[in-house]
């Protein structure tokens, strides 16, 4: 028996070897497949990026042509002349090994980028000797050239696309380009075009000779579409000019159509920085400046409590119940007592009705009306829930679904946000009240605020805001061709419109009219502050404007965020009315308050917030809104701006 | 006369084998090594042309030199072994050569044949009875002072061939409870990596149990499969420790190839996944002598070493791999017959260590390359590129063709 082991493991063992190799050769025919595989090689044609003109057909965004420098790390030769080579790629020895030895390692028999992105003049002279060098080959690749040094948020970049994204997308190989953020990532597939594909069989030296199966799986590369953004040129040009030494966001919309006109954020960057050589150097540098942010549409991202322009909706919601009509007076007395001896501050004095309400910004009359309305049902969390799908009606509380691939919902509270925030209940009117004058658990951004100004301006409706105006050949989604209907009734809108008007013309606003053009607007100031060395420390208040022109039959509707820009009216206030003028009139008038602008720098303010972060820096939570209501330490507004403009002077 | 003797007595079938793979594993170094310029094919001929001389030298011998000298043969080698840790010579990590100038040689490659003489003289003595548990440990001290030494280099490849002797010992009236414990543990091992520790020790349990009740009465000891279960647990406990806390990952990655537990293409399950692509895609008749695309392309590592028989795979196809195949066991199988018939133990346990030498070298190789065991470092005898490994080789089987033809003149 101990003779048979060894022989018997011998055929055993055989037998499953000759089993699995029946397996593999036999049985399982794909591996002949995947050996084809290995040796085709895929020769791709990338076809040109679609342009981007502006809505008036202004060109913003073409194409220049790059040359990125391939390497297959394994047909290098060992006679190759390193020195001579990186002169003339102005690149260091170290600099070669780096690049060999990474390449290398992703694959030392498949190509890889070895530099990327060399310009026409940076290419000519390695063009005439890159046959000497085995091993290298270039890459033609367009590239952006931008015509504008503006709207760098809007437009977003081109970076190489990330192992991630590889893996999760078949479309995309190493080394290929992407748009990233702006409209060249939200309209990617529209732009690149699709590539087209070349298959190329390789003989067993792997050598190529010719294209596989007589080309019946190549394809042609179908070109980039270009597209005409909403955006009118001049107006970004000009928001941009205006911001410059502020932080903040403009966000203009067409009410009638819903195209964003302007979607400036500040401080911002030339688009042209993140194209060539230097790309990935610049692209560092602006994405760690944390203190600025210039990367951080603040148009788009920045939530903040609305403060006084949110009074609008406060006004129609209590409209709409029923619980007010435009004759329906409260008494200020420099504010007003509520509750158990809790006290608003407000700047006003005297009866307030709904239109002086609403131009003078009186706290008192829109924390009365919004307690009726909260009042209006028994149960207070109903009553909330009403006044939220009312106030949600107008974009609020939610992502808007506009074409660009960023945002914030906001916040609008309802019921359920209360039931956390006092678990064991007793919150009523008296609790909440905040929310009337924008200060509580409300949440907006920009474009919400510029969205509800276009919503008013229309008298209840709205367009989803979008930045896409024409895509060649194409219709454009339609999602942004369905009105979305506000549920306040249109005869709600003149007495408040009405009000907004006297904001230039008696109220907050008076200094900033523009002969000629009627604008209703709206100021606000939004409470924010900062940890400065340890300390939570208030700063100065964010600056808010909201407007839209003309009143009758408007064109264009705005709003305009300026951190720590102080009381609405001062700097805010001041770019909307250039803003309008510049889009109404296509020049200015008011060249006062144009030089104010322009001069006015917001540097000191900023310096305060030191090394700290933006995010950790600014802290206006719902939480602290309710504390605040609570220990009545309630918002109040500069009164008087003649004086206080003078003051910034 | 002595020339005559050998002429006439030595086994040509062998001898015919022999040279049919060292010839046909030559035209598939050719073939993998054609494109690239460190001249491997060119040196491999060197190599293959050194073995003539050698052989003879092999061969002329006397024949009583290799029992007579064992001792001194396998001591030589290990001290060999151990000098490679003040003198060897340290490629990819491994501590395994030593360079003389440009030319490097393996001793461990030469190990294996001073082992077996070793092993053989020590067991010829007829008064050895492997029942005796001292004479079973000296016996086993034989076959692990190499691995000791091997082991560290570190050569785990070279250090698993030596586990065939066991097999060897078991012919030679080791008890069986040995081969048993070692497929056993071998079970073991596997089981835990696919399942769960503690589903392998109820199956454990279930088998004990099944034992009991249907066993020969004999085996209805309580306390000793109380006993078993316990070791059996302890070990399958310890495996599942030593392999998700002891190994590395690259370890754990060999393995879970196997076990279809990771799919990464191009990272550790690079080498597995093409050599398996170029076998697979050389269907009934292959590609053709240096038609193969996968091996012009290069897309194998190591194809002219360990990996050689994708070479086979790929350009012969299943015949070719079944020819070769074939020749591996019809030598392996002529070795054990032969050493069967010897007169002396001593030649007899040497032929039973290199058939089982050359199978171990020929199954883990293979096996490797066709996806079914862990990526391990060992070469095809006769085949793959190396001077050392063909020279080991070659020795090993040409002295036991030797002791083989001389047989007659123990008559």
């Amino acid at each position: 028996m101990r003779k048979v082991l060894l022989p018997s493991l011998i055929i055993i063992a055989a037998s499953l070897l000759v089993m699995r190799v029946f397996y593999l050769q036999i049985v399982d025919d794909s591996f002949k497949l995947k050996s084809e595989n290995n040796a085709i090689k895929k020769q791709y044609d990338y076809p040109e990026r679609g342009y981007i003109y502006d809505r008036n057909g202004k060109l913003l965004v073409a194409n220049q042509a790059s040359y990125d420098i391939m390497v297959i790390p394994r047909e290098i030769k060992e006679n190759l002349n390193i020195n001579e080579f990186c002169t003339l790629l102005n690149i260091t020895k170290e600099d070669y090994d780096k690049r060999i030895a990474k390449a290398k390692v992703y694959s030392p028999r498949l190509p890889s980028v070895f530099l990327s992105q060399l310009n026409k003049n940076e290419f000519a002279a390695f063009q005439e000797k890159i046959r000497k060098y085995e091993g290298f080959y270039f890459q033609k690749r367009s590239l952006r050239d931008y015509e504008v040094d503006y709207g760098a948020n809007i437009f977003g970049f081109i970076t190489q696309v990330t192992e991630g994204l590889i893996a999760k997308n078949p479309y995309y190989n190493s080394g290929d380009l992407i748009g990233q953020q702006g409209v060249e990532q939200s309209y990617e597939e529209i732009l690149r075009g699709i590539k087209g594909v070349k298959y190329i069989q390789k003989d067993k030296y792997n050598r190529e000779i010719g294209s596989y199966k007589e080309g019946k799986y190549d394809t042609i590369a179908v070109a980039g579409e270009d597209i005409n953004l909403t955006i009118d040129a001049e107006l970004q040009k000009y928001g941009e000019e205006l911001m410059i030494n502020k932080r903040g966001g403009i966000v203009a919309i067409e009410p009638k159509t819903g195209e964003i006109l302007a979607l400036v954020t500040a401080p911002s960057y030339d688009p042209g920085i993140l194209v060539g050589r230097q790309r990935s150097k610049n692209y560092t540098l602006l994405y760690h400046d944390s203190i600025a942010k210039p990367l951080y549409d603040r148009g788009l991202l920045a939530e903040y409590p609305p403060g006084s322009p949110f009074k609008i909706l406060t006004g129609l919601v209590a409209l709409q119940e029923g619980v007010i009509n435009e004759q329906t007076t409260f008494m200020c007395h420099h504010g007003f007592s509520y509750g158990r001896g809790r006290f608003m501050k407000c700047h006003g004095f005297g009866p307030h009705q709904l239109h002086n309400g609403i131009y003078n910004s009186c706290n008192t009359y829109f924390a009365q009306a919004y307690m009726l309305t909260i009042n209006k049902y028994n149960n207070p969390g109903k009553a909330v829930d009403v006044w939220s799908d009312h106030v949600k009606s107008f974009g609020l509380g939610q992502f808007m679904g506009y074409d660009l691939p960023i945002g914030k919902k906001g916040n609008v509270p309802t019921s359920k946000t209360y039931k956390k925030i006092y678990p064991n209940g007793g919150w009523r009117s008296t609790t909440i009240v905040s929310n009337a004058i924008g200060q509580g658990e409300v949440l907006m951004t920009p474009i919400q605020l510029a969205n509800m100004m276009a919503t008013v301006a229309n008298q209840g409706y709205y367009y989803t805001p979008h930045i896409i105006k024409k895509i060649e050949g194409k219709k454009i989604d339609a999602k942004f061709t369905t009105k979305h209907e506000t549920t306040i009734d249109k005869k709600y809108f003149p007495p408040v419109i009405s009000g907004l008007f006297d904001v230039y013309n008696m109220g907050t606003a008076h200094a900033l009219r523009v002969e000629g053009i009627d604008i209703c607007g709206k100021t606000g100031t939004a409470e924010n502050y900062a940890k400065i060395d340890g300390v939570r420390t208030k700063l100065k208040d964010h600056s808010i404007f909201v407007a839209f022109a003309p009143k009758d039959n408007p064109k264009i509707a705005i709003a305009i965020m300026i951190e720590n820009g102080g009381f609405g009216a001062t700097v805010a206030g001041p770019i909307a009315s250039l803003m309008i003028e510049k889009y109404l009139r296509k020049k200015i008038t008011r060249n006062d308050l144009e030089i104010r602008v322009l001069n006015k720098s917001l540097a000191s303010e900023y310096a305060k917030l030191g090394g700290m972060t933006e995010a950790s820096a600014i802290e206006s939570t719902p939480k602290d809104s309710v504390m605040k209501a609570k220990i009545v330490k309630p918002k109040a507004e500069i009164k008087n701006i003649p004086v206080d403009t003078t003051k910034e002077n | 006369m002595k020339n005559q003797s050998v002429k006439n007595n030595i086994d040509w079938i062998s001898v015919f084998i022999y040279i049919s793979l060292v010839i046909l594993g030559w035209l598939n170094i050719y073939s993998s090594s054609l494109l690239s310029t460190e001249g491997t094919y060119q040196k491999q001929l060197i190599f293959i042309g050194c073995t003539i001389p050698l052989i003879f030298v092999v061969l002329f011998v006397d024949g009583k030199f290799y029992e007579k000298y064992a001792s001194i043969i396998f001591g030589v080698s290990l001290l060999s072994l151990a000098g490679l840790f003040l003198f060897g010579k340290t490629i990819a990590g491994q501590r395994c050569w030593y360079a003389i100038g440009s030319f490097t040689i393996q001793p461990s490659e030469f190990a294996k044949a001073a082992t077996s003489l070793a092993l053989a003289k020590y067991l010829s003595d007829t008064q050895i009875n492997l029942k005796d548990v001292n004479r079973q440990v000296q016996a086993l001290a034989i076959v692990f002072l190499p691995v000791l030494l091997i082991l560290p280099q570190p050569d785990p490849g070279s250090a698993l061939i030596y586990s065939i002797f066991i097999v060897v010992l078991y012919r030679e009236g080791l008890p069986s409870w040995y081969v048993w414990t070692g497929f056993i543990t071998i079970l073991l091992f596997v089981l835990t990596l696919v399942l769960e520790p503690y589903a392998v020790i109820l199956i454990a349990l279930g088998v004990l149990i099944i034992i009991h009740f249907k066993g020969r009465a004999v085996d209805r000891n309580i306390l000793l499969s109380g006993i078993l279960l316990a070791i059996i647990s302890a070990f399958v406990l310890s495996v599942d420790y030593v392999f998700d806390n002891i190994f590395k990952q690259h370890h754990r990655d060999r393995f879970n190839i196997l076990l279809g537990k990771t799919v990464d293409m191009k990272g550790i399950g690079y080498n597995t996944n093409q050599s398996e692509i170029a076998i697979g895609s050389g269907g009934w008749i292959g590609k053709g002598f240096l038609e193969g695309t996968q091996t012009k392309g290069g897309f194998v590592p190591e194809q002219h070493t360990d990996y050689i028989f994708t070479t086979v795979g790929e350009e012969w196809g299943f015949a070719g791999s079944l020819v070769v195949i074939i020749l591996f066991v019809g030598l392996f199988l002529r070795v054990i017959y032969l050493a069967e018939r010897q007169k002396t133990k001593f030649s007899r346990v040497y032929g039973y260590c290199v058939a089982g030498i050359l199978f171990t070298h020929f199954f883990v190789n293979i096996a490797m390359v066709i996806g079914i065991f862990p990526t391990i470092g060992v070469p095809l005898p006769f085949f793959s590129y190396g001077g050392s490994g063909l020279w080991g080789f070659t020795i090993l089987l040409f002295i036991f063709l030797k002791m083989d033809a001389n047989k007659v003149n123990e008559w």
